[in-house]
């Protein structure tokens, strides 16, 4: 790395805005020594690139499970002022509102051991997953604007979920400000029969046990549902279809041509922005909103076939098998959110692209059953090796713009992973290991192989020790559904 | 002969391809072969249906864009995949471009399903004349 780079405070590490032409604040990188060493050079290039976006306040910042994406790094954060700032795309991610859902049960290990076959068979042929597939529900363009506009209480209200999911969603699962007459036709045409699809890639569906071992807060555990070792959770990751992605698509092109108008030069074309309080960032606010809302309505679709699945199976109602939301949280989004500046109280645009709102006790936008301990944080891992729960922390507000990480963060290109693992042969490997894989896909299971990703343990504890949240539960994965 | 090829080590989450061609028409038809590559094995994409697209951009490089997001609306809008690609560009004053492309609906139990590709990204973008002929390098969003 060419870049002086400097510890400023334990796991806090900044590059100065003299390390570049045109950054306007200094870039942190939250991390350990360990991994900033081993972390990719594109991380130190696009965050100092956010740095010399148009009122960006404070810090540009990365979190530890950075690395390099395109525009923002993956793990990129960045606040800016609602008057002199930018709202950008790229900033954001193509899957608007990409994001995790996890819900408990009251299933123990030995209950699910014996018929974990028939279960991932059932949840597999209910939750559509793969390149193009399509939802089981066939709505027309006004009723996908209804989706769009209202987000999870328009599934609750027709009786996909339950009335009390809503509550435990990331506000509410319902942005308010969407407007579905800023989204063009084609996005609305693109993702209306997508509704409850996992989609591919990264996104996964995996049924997961807590180990006695793996608790780190048995209080706030409870708190979050997470009652008894070997317990069976269900953790869902996944984000806004082709509607979210031509969202993104038409904007980049809409900003591409607004930025001369309003004299913004970028150093990466990905990075395209408009000034937020312009009618340009504004109709990208409104469409985002409806993209990330399309998100939350599509995990909670998806919850519902997996309550189905479960009853299925396991001959009980979803309610008596205790299959409550933990929490949904969004994990690339802009949200208009207010922090401390200068001794006075600021709304900010904050871009979070790859990492997590980790909102601490007393906030009052997380629900009332967990302000006293702080939002839970759901940190998706490889399917190999699992994932955590963790609670979000007062310290990340002072230190992130409310944020954290948001998985175990690439290090190796999917080209790459595909030349060192064979899609069948994981497979094979990971069941005798206790890890039923299911895919539509063996090479982009080979995609997804544990040694494409970091040290999860590692990550999370740049995280703990730095306190932007706190380490509560630790999920090992038995069954997975990649798509 | 033109050709393309993933890149490793570019966009660590995502996926990169290059492309040399000896014509803009070649070159814009092989791009079109790289990103349905990432999504199945082409081999296995029968081609049974026909869909017309016509676009026109006043950079040349913004058509490449448009043309290979295009195609990634075909796909997603009728859950279809495409294996034949036939272009021609015309420059009236801006960049006209015509395509047939040839494919048939998703079907999972024939088709060998890779990643997949949820947009064509700006980030590293470039199309340039090189040599006696064209460059192009696409960063997608998987």
């Amino acid at each position: 790395m060419n870049m002086k780079i400097s510890e400023v405070e334990p796991g806090v590490w900044e590059i100065p805005p003299t390390e570049k032409p045109g950054m306007r604040v200094p870039a942190r990188i939250i991390a350990t020594k360990e991994l900033i060493d081993t972390m990719d050079e594109g991380v130190f290039n696009q965050v100092t690139n956010v740095a010399c976006l148009p009122g960006i306040v404070k810090y540009a910042l990365c979190m530890p499970d950075g690395h390099w994406g395109y525009g923002f790094p993956i793990g990129g954060v960045a606040a800016f002022d609602l008057k002199e700032g930018v709202i950008s795309p790229g900033g954001i991610g193509f899957d608007i509102n990409c994001g995790m859902r996890l819900i408990r049960t009251n299933l123990v290990l030995e209950q699910v051991e014996p018929v974990l076959e028939k279960l991932m068979d059932t949840l597999f042929e209910l939750v559509p997953a793969g390149v193009g597939c399509k939802g089981l529900l066939k709505l027309n363009k006004e009723e996908f604007a209804e989706v769009v506009q209202e987000g999870v209480p328009w599934a609750v209200q027709r009786g996909y979920g339950w009335p009390e999911d809503v509550q435990f969603i990331e506000q509410g699962g319902g942005l308010p400000g969407a407007n579905p007459e800023k989204v063009s036709e084609k996005a609305l045409s693109r993702g209306m029969e997508q509704l409850g699809t996992l989609g591919s890639g990264n996104h996964y569906l995996e049924v997961q046990v807590v180990k006695e071992e793996n608790v780190y807060d048995w209080e706030t555990a409870r708190r979050f549902g997470i009652e008894f070792p070997g317990q069976i959770v269900v953790m869902i990751h996944c984000g806004s279809r082709g509607f979210g992605h031509q969202v993104a698509t038409d904007y980049l092109r809409v900003f591409e041509k607004a930025m001369p108008k309003y004299g913004i030069t970028i150093i990466d074309r990905e990075l395209g922005c408009a000034p937020f309080n312009s009618p340009e960032g504004k109709d990208y606010h409104a469409a985002m909103l409806c993209a990330a809302n399309a998100a939350f309505a599509n995990r909670q679709m998806i919850i519902h076939r997996i309550r189905e699945g479960f009853e299925k199976v396991f001959k009980k109602s979803a309610q008596a098998l205790g299959m409550q939301t933990v929490y949904d949280v969004a994990h690339n989004i802009a949200k208009i959110e207010e922090y401390d500046l200068n001794g006075g109280s600021r709304k900010l645009l904050v871009h979070r692209k790859g990492a997590t709102r980790s909102f601490g006790p007393g906030d009052l936008d997380i629900c009332p059953a967990y302000r006293e301990v702080g939002q839970p944080v759901i940190v998706g891992g490889s399917m190999e090796t699992g994932s955590y729960l963790l609670a979000g922390t007062k310290k990340a507000h002072e230190l992130t713009f409310g944020s954290t990480l948001h998985g175990s963060g690439r290090t190796m290109s999917r080209t790459q992973a595909k030349k060192k693992v064979h899609g069948r042969q994981l497979q094979e490997d990971m069941r005798r290991r206790g890890i039923l894989v299911k895919t539509v896909s063996y090479a982009g299971l080979a995609e997804e192989a544990g040694l494409a990703y970091k040290d999860i343990a590692a990550v999370v504890e740049a995280v703990h020790q730095v306190g932007i949240s706190r380490k509560v539960v630790r999920l090992k994965p038995i069954g997975n559904i990649k798509g | 002969m033109g050709r393309y090829e993933f890149i490793p080590g570019v966009a660590i989450a995502d996926l990169a391809f290059e492309v040399y061609a000896d014509t803009l028409n070649e070159l814009f038809s092989l791009s079109a072969q790289a990103l349905f590559d990432a999504m199945v094995e082409l081999e296995d994409v029968r081609q049974e249906q026909e869909v017309l697209i016509s676009l026109s951009a006043e950079k040349l490089d913004n058509l490449l864009f448009d043309w290979l997001a295009e195609l990634v609306y075909q796909k997603d809008v009728d859950a279809q995949l495409f294996s034949q690609f036939e272009v021609s560009i015309n420059e009236y004053g801006s960049y006209e471009l015509e395509g047939r492309v040839r494919g048939e609906p998703i079907n999972p139990s024939r088709h060998r399903l890779k990643t997949d590709v949820k947009a064509i990204t700006y980030h590293m973008f470039k199309l340039e004349k090189k040599g006696h002929g064209y460059y192009a390098r696409v960063v997608l969003d998987t």
